[in-house]
């Protein structure tokens, strides 16, 4: 626990990458395989279930801090994170026994089923033989959310550097379920295997938006164009008469979306599609808002299927066959799916609703006609064109050159909530005046957030109690009326106009902004860039 | 004569008694001065008292102002009001203010530190029956280490640095922070360069008091020879055109929000040392405690906390309204003009 704490303190200590990764790469040198493995896990968000619930926590932690509970209340709100509140007031520790960390992993499993009192003996016990980062980082474990700057991109990558292992590949095998205190290190990440492949989906390939002038892409016979369709973006496996649906963000939805089990049967086993799943009731796509309700909702009523129906709109095919197809050039893949979806059987079982589609490509022969058809975008409910070089295999995360997005004109961006206000009048009470924020790269080549706009305005009342309640609970420091808030929040913003500004410290002015929508999908690290914001200007 | 001795005001801490002002933040006739920190000195008024140390200080930051330095402990009196400073250990010549009239005794302590640095005159404690205190890091989750701990990480990291070719940039508020820094960095290392608004100021505080030798950084400071040492520099530097001449560096910010993880990653450098010229929760509650006062009344920073925390413990305590700003101004978030200052210096 030694080196994995002092591995967190290393990453605390650098904004730049090129450390941050090395000082992983040298922890998965040193460490032990079951640590190892623990450390992957904790690192890509699998944690054992939290063995004590929260309130908990904070009673015994103000008891050993010797603070009344309100204080520690209070300092929680202005620290912003209980881990690192129950570091910062306990006593100074003793330092003095130290277990290797998959025991300490293993201890959460065990502690879960314990009573409240030996659950208390043992954090007391743990939380006074500990430093600063060792305690921290125990009690992260338990509280879970182990954000720490370090993506699991930059894992992955550290990953390939200890094990000469390709970074694409350790993508694949640490994707799906795998359970840490099950699985070894050989079996995870050295072994080659097939067996227990059922639910793995694939990395997802992202496109980056298209910056240069449309003709510089070359002849557009070697193109293929579709609309960008604004859901959520789904694989969708169908293996051994079993379904399963990934998200984008890794995350297992099969339950959620009880419509796509139509396609057992349908569908041969071995099929993995790449597609979004929208809002569709009535042969109509339903915006965004729509789509929410079905988001994150884990209690999926009869009620709530009907009131907002949902479709696959699949543009690729990644296993066809149980054949890994990712390398074939995207026009067989697409030709595959094609007949697939084009066969008699399943145009019948779309007529009587099964809800699945093929996102069609655009028949177009020129660039202007291109151009022409992305204007129509917003009429085809759509955020834009996708555009993908007819001969590109599907490739790992976010890679330029095969694959662009072309978003429609709408100035916008999704920015971070970083700062807060109360507002005026009516919302006197509330928070409601916000400043956002977006990525700039430093001269390290690491990013940090840049205020750009401030906005008040664009959200529902009932929106606006959320966020209010929600800064309340996150708020990291106040200065005067002013909070700064954890950034967590992602919020697209949109405004009129947009110029260069010597007197904004982003150096660019935004007219009217106001807050678009409330991009609950979007991670911050998905928020844009100050130059996303710059290429907007005229 | 029912008014307290001293009264929170639109326009600041006065004493009607004596009518004089306590760090005032609106243009008043006498003001009396407890450093020189921008949101404790502010232009406009007609005389300023203050320790002499802090003299050079303001006049540096004000211009021509007409100015009294006193002695600690020098006493003078207005209308029978007896006023007095004393050591408040925040930086170099800061005061915390006694006032008495008849057998009633207050303290206004400024900005204050309990731990000695070296370089302020240390904290000294006064009793009184009103004692009002700043609350910039009141809150239990504030702990500092003793300072020769702090700085032996940061001397550390230095050499660390420099072993690996790169300079280290330390980022620290142009008045008292950058001294204190200076003050206990290793010179041994190497050479300690400057930004302008530090060196401005460390030229006025060499008038008062002794500091290692430091090279200002110019247009003609070539790039090669910073490689390894050390520069020092105010926050608002950090993300400027100017830092690009340290290439390859290292970053770090010596604060104590620094106490927060959060903090150090918002502002993007790589290192937080957590270091503060404030009480911390402990410093604050022992301070007060010596004060044997029995009434407290809570300034800037967590002063709702502090006050309700201090209530629960028995004092009579409740909170005033001020515009100081404590550290906040350290981490760049300052409202007053110390950072357009420190860019106006910074070319």
């Amino acid at each position: 626990m030694k080196e994995f704490a002092a591995l967190i303190k290393a990453l605390d200590s650098t904004n730049k990458t090129t450390l941050k990764v090395s000082a992983l790469a040298e922890y998965f040198n040193k460490a032990t395989d079951p640590d190892k493995v623990w450390a992957i896990a904790i690192l890509s968000h699998r944690r054992p279930p939290r063995p004590v619930n929260t309130t908990l926590l904070r009673e015994w932690a103000s008891e050993l801090a010797d603070i009344p509970l309100w204080l520690f209340e209070e300092s929680y709100h202005i620290v912003g994170d209980l881990a690192e509140t129950i570091a910062l007031v306990a006593p100074p520790g003793k330092d003095a026994v130290d277990k290797p960390l998959h025991e300490y992993l293993q201890d959460m499993i065990w502690l879960k089923a314990r009573t409240e009192e030996e659950k208390k003996e043992y954090l007391l016990t743990h939380w006074t033989q500990m430093d600063y980062y060792q305690r921290f980082v125990f009690t992260k474990l338990i509280t879970g959310g182990f954000r720490i700057g370090v993506s699991q991109k930059l894992m992955t990558r550290a990953l390939s550097q200890s094990t000469g292992i390709d970074e694409d590949l350790l993508a694949y095998k640490l994707m799906g379920n795998w359970d840490p205190s099950e699985i070894s290190f050989r079996e995870l990440i050295l072994e080659e295997k097939e067996g227990d492949h059922l639910s793995r989906p694939y990395p997802f390939y992202l496109a980056y938006a298209l910056e240069d002038d449309i003709s510089s892409l070359g002849d557009i016979q070697e193109w293929s164009a579709e609309y960008k369709w604004d859901g959520i973006r789904s694989q969708v496996i169908i293996r051994e008469e079993q379904l399963f649906t990934w998200t984008r963000g890794e995350e297992l939805v099969t339950d959620r979306y009880p419509e796509f089990e139509q396609f057992i049967g349908l569908i041969p086993d071995g099929t993995v599609f790449d597609g979004e799943i929208l809002a569709y009731d009535k042969g109509e796509i339903g915006d965004f808002n729509l789509l929410q309700t079905r988001i994150g909702r884990k209690n999926i009523t009869a009620a709530l299927l009907k009131k907002v129906p949902v479709i696959l709109k699949v543009y690729d095919l990644l296993e066809w066959g149980g054949e890994d197809i990712r390398k074939l050039p995207f026009s067989e893949r697409r030709n595959l799916m094609e007949n697939l979806l084009n066969s008699p059987e399943i145009v019948k079982a779309r007529e009587n609703g099964l809800p699945l589609q093929l996102s069609e490509t655009l028949p177009l022969d020129s660039w202007e006609a291109v151009a022409e058809a992305r204007k129509h975008s917003r009429d085809m409910k759509s955020e834009g064109l996708m555009l993908k070089h007819k001969h590109s295999p599907y490739l790992v995360g976010r890679k330029k050159g095969d694959w662009w997005k072309w978003k429609v004109d709408p100035l916008t961006v999704d920015a971070v909530l970083t700062y807060a206000m109360r507002g005026h009048g009516r919302r006197s009470n509330l928070f409601t005046d916000y400043t956002f924020a977006l990525w700039d790269e430093n001269e390290e080549g690491g990013r940090e957030l840049v205020t750009f706009a401030k906005a008040y305005s664009g959200l529902t009342d009932a929106e606006f109690r959320k966020v209010d309640a929600w800064i309340k609970r996150n708020t990291l420091e106040r200065f005067g009326p002013v909070r700064s808030v954890t950034p967590h929040h992602v919020f697209e913003i949109a405004f009129e106009g947009i110029a260069k500004s010597s007197r904004h410290k982003s150096g660019v002015a935004t007219r009217f902004p106001r807050i678009f929508r409330w991009r609950k999908d979007k991670k911050i690290e998905e928020a844009n860039t100050l130059d996303d914001l710059k290429n907007l200007i005229p | 004569m029912n008014s307290p001795l001293l009264e929170f005001t639109d326009t600041g801490i006065y004493c009607s008694r004596a009518d004089i002002y306590l760090d005032p933040w609106k243009p008043v006739k006498r003001a009396i001065i407890t450093h020189g920190h921008a949101d404790h000195s502010r232009y406009g008024h007609g005389a300023y008292i203050t320790h002499h140390k802090n003299v050079p200080i303001i006049r540096h930051r004000l211009g021509e102002i007409s100015v009294t330095g006193v002695e600690w402990g020098e006493s003078f009196s207005r209308n029978g009001v007896q006023f007095s400073l004393h050591p408040a250990g925040h930086i170099v010549g800061s005061s915390q203010v006694r006032v008495s009239y008849k057998d009633e005794v207050w303290v206004f302590s400024g900005d204050y530190k309990t731990e000695d640095d070296g370089l302020a005159t240390p904290y000294e404690n006064i009793p009184c029956h009103t004692f009002i205190t700043e609350c910039t890091f009141g809150l239990p989750a504030f702990k500092w280490l003793p300072q020769e701990e702090v700085f032996k990480d940061i001397n550390h990291w230095w050499s660390q640095n420099k072993s690996e070719g790169k300079t280290s940039v330390l980022f620290g508020y142009s008045l008292g922070k950058a001294q204190r820094l200076l003050k206990h960095l290793d010179t041994g290392l190497g050479t300690i360069y400057t930004h302008g608004a530090i060196e401005n100021m460390n030229e006025v505080i060499r008038e008062i008091t002794h500091l290692p030798p430091t090279v200002r950084i110019t247009r003609d400071t070539e790039k090669q020879e910073l490689t390894g040492n050390l520069v020092l520099a105010p926050p608002s530097a950090h993300g400027s055109p100017w830092i690009r001449k340290m290439v390859p560096y290292v970053t770090a910010t010596a604060s104590g929000w620094m106490a927060f993880r959060g903090a150090r990653r918002r502002r993007a450098v790589d290192r937080g040392f957590v270091l503060s010229d404030h009480c911390d929760w402990q410093g604050l509650l022992s301070s007060i405690n010596a004060s044997g006062a029995e009434k407290v009344i809570c300034t800037h920073g967590y002063s709702e906390i502090f006050s309700r925390y201090l209530s629960e413990q028995g004092y009579d305590a409740r909170t005033a309204e001020t515009q100081y700003e404590g550290e906040l101004a350290e981490m760049g978030n300052s409202s007053t003009e110390v950072d357009e200052e420190t860019l106006a210096a910074g070319d």
